[in-house]
C-alpha cells in the first residue's frame, strides 16, 4: 500500500496524500484492483497554485448547465489544473487507500486494465475536459459542459449539449434491429434511455444512456457546508435519504472530531435498516408485479408503505428527511414512540414473511426468476459491482461488515450471499437481507442506549461551522443499493473545495447492461427491476 | 345452403351487451385475490364510453391502414359472432364449413391489427406484431384439430351442428376426449385473449407485451373499438369453451341463462389463474401452446378408438 491510509469516516491531510507520477498512479490503482481492492471513488478536483483545492464558483454557477459555453469566470475550476484522486477500499485491511496524481491535460486511461474505472473516467473527461487516452468507450455520461474551459471531445463552446444525443454502439447486419426505450417510460419512473441491439428477441447489446436528471449537485455542494447542504444530501437519491445523509454526517464528524452519542448511532442504524426494509420489500413486490404474480405484488406495495410509515414515526418523514445531521439525530425516540414502534413493527414483519414466501413457493415465479439475467462472479468482480447485485453474484462485499461505522461496530449484520447471479439470486439476497435487518432492528429496539441523541457543540446547532483546512475525508455507508461513498476535500478556509458523491448506482449500471447480454428483450424489465438502480443518484 | 335461424339473433344481442362484463368480472376476481376492493364490474363500459367521447390522435407516419385496422377488426369479430351458437341453440347463420370462416374471421381481425401496428413504424409495435403472429400460428392448430375431431364425432360440419351434437351422451361415451379438448381450448382461450400466463393485460412494460403493445398508438374511438372487439373475442372463444361443456338441446329459457352463467364462471376461473400464477417467459409460450396441441392429439387418439 503506497497511498495514504484512511479509515472509513476518517480523514487525511491533503499534503500527506502521495502525488504519484501518472504511470506509478496507474500501476498502483490497477494492481490494487487486481489484488481485490474496490475502486470506491476516482475523481478530479481543481488545484490552486499553492497546492490546495481551488474554490470553485460556488452554488450560483450551477445554473450554467447544458446550454452556455464554459465562461472561465463561472466554471468551477477556472483554468486551474486538475488533480486526480483514487480512493481504494481494502476489505481485508479494514480501511481505504488514497492516491493522487497530476495528469496534465490528458492521461493514459486506466479503463483498459481496470474496468471499474470505466464510468469514472468518462465522468472525469466530462467534468474536467481531460482526455483519458486509450479509453475504449469515451462518451459523456451526464451531458453537460466541462467545469473548466475546454472540452474532452472538442465540441465548440457555443453548441448546445442535449442529453443522450450521441453515437450509440451499433451492431450491423440485415437481421439486427434496434429498439430504443425511454427516456419517457410507461410507469412512473425516472428518465433514462436504453438502446438495444437485437436479433429477434435476443439482445446482443444494451447501451444505457443517462443524464436527464443532472442538476449539478456536486458543484452546489462545493463551498459548503452551508444550511442547505443537508437538504442537498437528502435529495441526492430520494429513496436513499438516510444512506446519503448518514455518509455526509460521518464525513463531517470525522473532520471535526465530533462524536455522535450512542443513542444517536442506534437511531441512525435503525433508520438505515428501515430504509433498506422499505425498499427491499418494495423491490420484491415490483419483481412479482413484473412477472404478473399478483398476490406478492399487491401486498408488498402496501408493506413498503408500512415500513415508510415506521420511518415517519421516528422522524415525521416517510423518507427519513430531517433525521440525520452531523453530531447526532434531530429526533429522539421517547418511550411512548419506542413502544409504538415495537408494536407496529412485528405485524408488518409477519405480513412480509407471508407475502414473500408465496414467491418462493410458486414454481411459475421461480421459473421466471431462475437463469434470467445472470451476472457471473467474474463479471461482477471485474466491473466492481456493489450491494445486493454484487452479493447475488457471490461477491462478499458489504460496508457494514468490511468497514463498520456507527452502531455496526457493536452489532453485526451477517452478509447475505448467493452464488448464482441471476434475478432469483438478486431477489433472494434481498429477502435474506430483509430477515437480517429485521433481526437487527429487534436487537436495536431491545437495547436502545440511554442518553442524549445529539452531541454538544456547534455542529448540530449550525451546519455552517468551518471544517479544518486542507483535509480529505472519506465516508462509506452500505445503503440499501450498496456502497455509498462520499469524499470531501477542504480548502484553506475550511470549506468543501470539492465534494464527491458516488452513489451505488454509478458502479452498477454497467452490471445491468452485462446482465442483458444474450437475454430475451422481454426479460429486460425484470432484470432492470432486480437491480433497481437510481437515475438521479447517478446523474447528480 | 345457409341456414338462417332468427332465434340466433338473441345470443348476438347478449354478446353485444354483456361482453365487456366478462372483463369486469376478471378484474374483480383479481382484485379480490389481491385484497383490493377493485373497480366495479361495469368499469369496462365506463372506459368504452370515456374513449368514445375522446378525439383520436394520429401519428404523421401512419396511413389509412392504421385507421382501418380497428374498424375492420371490429367488423370481423361481429361477423364471426353471427356464426357462433350459444348454449346449444343454433347460430344466426350456419352452413357446412362455417367453422373455417369463423376462425379466419378471427385471423382477419388479427391480420388488420398487425398491419395497423406495423403501419406506425414503431419498433415496439413491430416487436408485438412479430410475437403475435408467431404465437397465433401455434394457437391455430389445436383449435382446428379440436373442431375437426368434434366434426367427425358429431357428424356435422357447421359450428351450430357440432355444438348441438355435444350432449350428455357424448360426454358419457367420449368423456376423456372431451375433457382434453375443453382443456386445450381453455389454454388457447387464455393465449388468444392475451391473458396470463401468456400475456399480461395489465402490465405497463412495453417490452414484455404481446397484444397490448400492438395497440399502443391507438386512441379515442379507435381504441374503444379495439377494446370492444377484444371483449367480443373473449365472449366468442368463451362461448366455444362453454359450448363443449353445456348439454345441447335444452329449452332456450334454460340454455341462454346457463350459457351466460357459465361464461361468467369462465371469467372467474380466468381471474383465478391470473391471480395465482406468474407469466411464462416469452420463449416458453410456444411450449404452452404446443402443450395444447398435444392434448388435442391425445384426444384424437382417444376419439379414434
Amino acid at each position: 500500500m503506497i497511498g495514504a491510509r484512511v479509515i472509513n469516516g476518517g480523514t487525511v491531510p491533503v499534503r500527506d496524500i502521495p502525488v504519484l507520477g501518472m504511470e506509478a498512479f496507474r500501476a498502483a490503482v490497477i494492481e490494487a484492483v487486481r489484488d481485490g481492492a474496490g475502486l470506491a471513488a476516482y475523481f478530479g478536483y481543481p488545484l490552486a497554485p499553492d497546492g490546495a483545492v481551488a474554490p470553485p464558483g460556488g452554488g450560483a454557477a450551477v445554473a450554467g448547465g447544458r446550454t452556455g459555453g464554459a465562461p472561465a469566470g463561472s466554471a468551477g475550476g477556472g483554468t486551474h489544473p486538475v488533480r486526480l484522486v483514487a480512493v481504494l477500499t481494502w476489505p481485508m485491511a479494514g480501511g481505504c487507500e488514497v492516491v493522487a496524481t497530476d495528469p496534465g491535460e490528458s492521461f493514459p486511461a486506466l479503463t483498459p486494465d481496470c474496468p471499474p474505472a470505466h464510468w469514472f473516467e468518462r465522468e472525469i473527461a466530462e467534468q474536467w475536459a481531460l482526455r483519458p487516452e486509450g479509453h475504449p468507450w469515451l462518451k459523456p455520461i451526464r451531458y453537460h459542459r466541462a467545469w473548466r474551459p475546454g472540452d474532452a471531445w472538442g465540441r465548440p463552446p457555443g453548441t448546445e449539449i442535449l442529453p443522450c444525443v450521441t453515437d450509440f454502439f451499433r451492431v450491423e447486419g440485415d437481421e439486427i434491429h434496434e429498439v430504443a426505450v425511454g427516456p419517457v417510460h410507461a410507469g412512473v419512473i425516472e428518465p433514462g434511455h436504453f438502446r438495444f441491439q437485437c436479433h429477434g428477441e435476443q439482445v446482443f447489446h444494451l447501451e444505457i444512456a443517462l443524464g436527464y436528471q443532472h442538476r449539478g449537485v456536486e458543484r452546489a455542494l462545493a463551498g459548503g457546508p452551508d444550511p442547505r447542504t443537508p437538504h442537498l444530501m437528502e435529495t441526492l437519491a430520494g429513496d436513499t435519504t438516510i444512506g446519503h445523509s448518514l455518509a455526509y454526517a460521518h464525513l463531517v464528524e470525522g473532520m471535526t472530531g465530533v462524536k455522535a452519542p450512542a443513542r444517536a448511532l442506534a437511531i441512525r442504524a435503525l433508520a438505515l435498516e428501515l430504509e433498506r426494509l422499505a425498499n427491499h420489500v418494495g423491490d420484491l413486490g415490483a419483481l412479482a408485479n413484473d412477472v404478473g404474480f399478483l398476490p406478492t405484488a399487491s401486498y408488498c406495495g402496501r408493506l413498503r408503505g408500512d415500513f415508510l410509515n415506521l420511518s415517519a414515526l421516528v422522524c415525521g418523514s416517510r423518507f427519513g428527511r430531517g433525521l440525520v445531521r452531523p453530531g447526532g439525530v434531530r429526533f429522539d425516540l421517547d418511550p411512548a414512540r419506542l413502544e409504538s414502534l415495537k408494536n407496529r413493527f412485528e405485524p408488518v414483519a409477519r405480513d412480509v414473511e407471508s407475502a414473500v414466501t408465496l414467491l418462493w413457493r410458486s414454481s411459475s415465479v421461480l421459473a421466471r426468476f431462475e437463469e434470467t439475467g445472470r451476472v457471473p462472479r467474474e463479471t461482477a468482480l471485474a466491473l466492481g459491482l456493489v450491494g445486493p447485485a454484487a452479493r447475488a453474484s457471490g461477491v462478499e462485499r458489504d460496508v457494514r461488515m468490511d468497514f463498520p461505522t456507527g452502531f455496526y461496530r457493536f452489532l453485526q449484520v451477517p452478509v447475505a450471499l448467493l452464488p448464482s447471479g441471476d434475478v432469483f439470486a438478486r431477489a433472494f439476497v434481498r429477502w435474506l437481507e430483509i430477515q437480517r435487518s429485521e433481526a437487527f432492528i429487534r436487537q436495536v429496539l431491545a437495547g436502545l442506549p440511554e442518553g442524549p441523541c445529539q452531541a454538544d457543540g456547534p455542529v448540530v446547532a449550525g451546519s455552517e461551522v468551518p471544517l479544518p483546512p486542507h483535509l480529505l475525508g472519506v465516508s462509506l455507508v452500505e445503503g440499501w443499493r450498496g456502497e455509498i461513498c462520499h469524499v470531501a476535500v477542504t480548502d484553506g478556509a475550511g470549506r468543501f473545495g470539492w465534494y464527491k458523491v458516488v452513489d451505488p448506482s454509478f458502479h452498477n449500471w454497467m452490471g445491468l447492461a452485462m446482465a442483458l447480454r444474450d437475454q430475451p428483450i422481454s426479460d429486460f424489465p425484470l432484470c432492470n427491476k432486480s437491480f433497481n438502480l437510481s437515475y438521479c443518484g447517478h446523474d447528480l | 345452403m345457409v341456414t338462417v335461424n332468427f332465434a340466433g339473433l338473441v345470443p348476438i344481442a347478449l354478446a353485444l351487451v354483456m361482453a365487456p362484463l366478462l372483463q369486469g368480472v376478471i378484474n374483480r376476481t383479481k382484485a379480490f385475490f389481491a385484497g383490493r376492493q377493485g373497480a366495479p364490474v361495469w368499469q369496462p363500459y365506463f372506459d368504452l364510453a370515456r374513449l368514445l367521447g375522446k378525439g383520436a390522435v394520429y401519428s404523421r407516419t401512419t396511413t389509412w391502414v392504421f385507421v382501418a385496422g380497428p374498424v375492420v377488426g371490429l367488423a370481423s369479430i361481429l361477423a364471426a359472432l353471427t356464426l357462433m351458437p350459444l348454449g346449444g341453440v343454433g347460430a344466426f347463420l350456419a352452413f357446412s364449413g362455417d367453422l373455417v370462416l369463423m376462425l379466419y374471421l378471427l385471423g382477419l381481425m388479427r391480420f388488420v391489427t398487425v398491419l395497423a401496428a406495423l403501419d406506425t413504424g414503431s419498433s415496439f409495435e413491430g416487436m408485438g406484431a412479430s410475437r403475435e403472429v408467431t404465437f397465433a400460428a401455434l394457437a391455430e392448430p389445436p383449435v382446428f384439430l379440436t373442431l375437426a375431431i368434434l366434426a367427425q364425432k358429431t357428424g356435422a360440419l357447421s359450428l351450430s351442428g357440432i355444438l348441438a351434437g355435444i350432449g350428455p351422451t357424448l360426454w358419457v361415451t367420449a368423456g376423456p376426449m372431451l375433457a382434453l379438448l375443453t382443456t386445450a381450448l381453455f389454454l388457447v382461450f387464455l393465449a388468444e385473449n392475451a391473458r396470463i400466463p401468456v400475456d399480461d393485460p395489465t402490465t405497463h412494460l412495453e417490452l414484455t407485451m404481446i397484444h397490448e403493445v400492438m395497440v399502443l398508438d391507438h386512441s379515442g374511438p379507435d381504441f374503444a373499438m379495439i377494446l370492444y372487439g377484444a371483449s367480443l373475442k373473449l365472449w366468442l372463444l368463451g362461448s366455444l369453451v362453454v359450448g363443449l361443456i353445456l348439454p345441447a338441446g335444452l329449452p332456450w329459457f334454460v340454455a341462454w341463462p346457463a350459457a351466460v352463467g357459465a361464461l361468467i364462471l369462465l371469467a372467474i376461473l380466468t381471474g383465478v389463474v391470473e391471480s395465482t400464477m406468474a407469466r411464462l417467459r416469452m420463449h416458453k409460450v410456444p411450449q404452452f401452446l404446443i402443450g395444447a396441441l398435444i392434448m388435442t392429439l391425445l384426444a384424437l387418439v382417444l376419439g379414434a378408438r
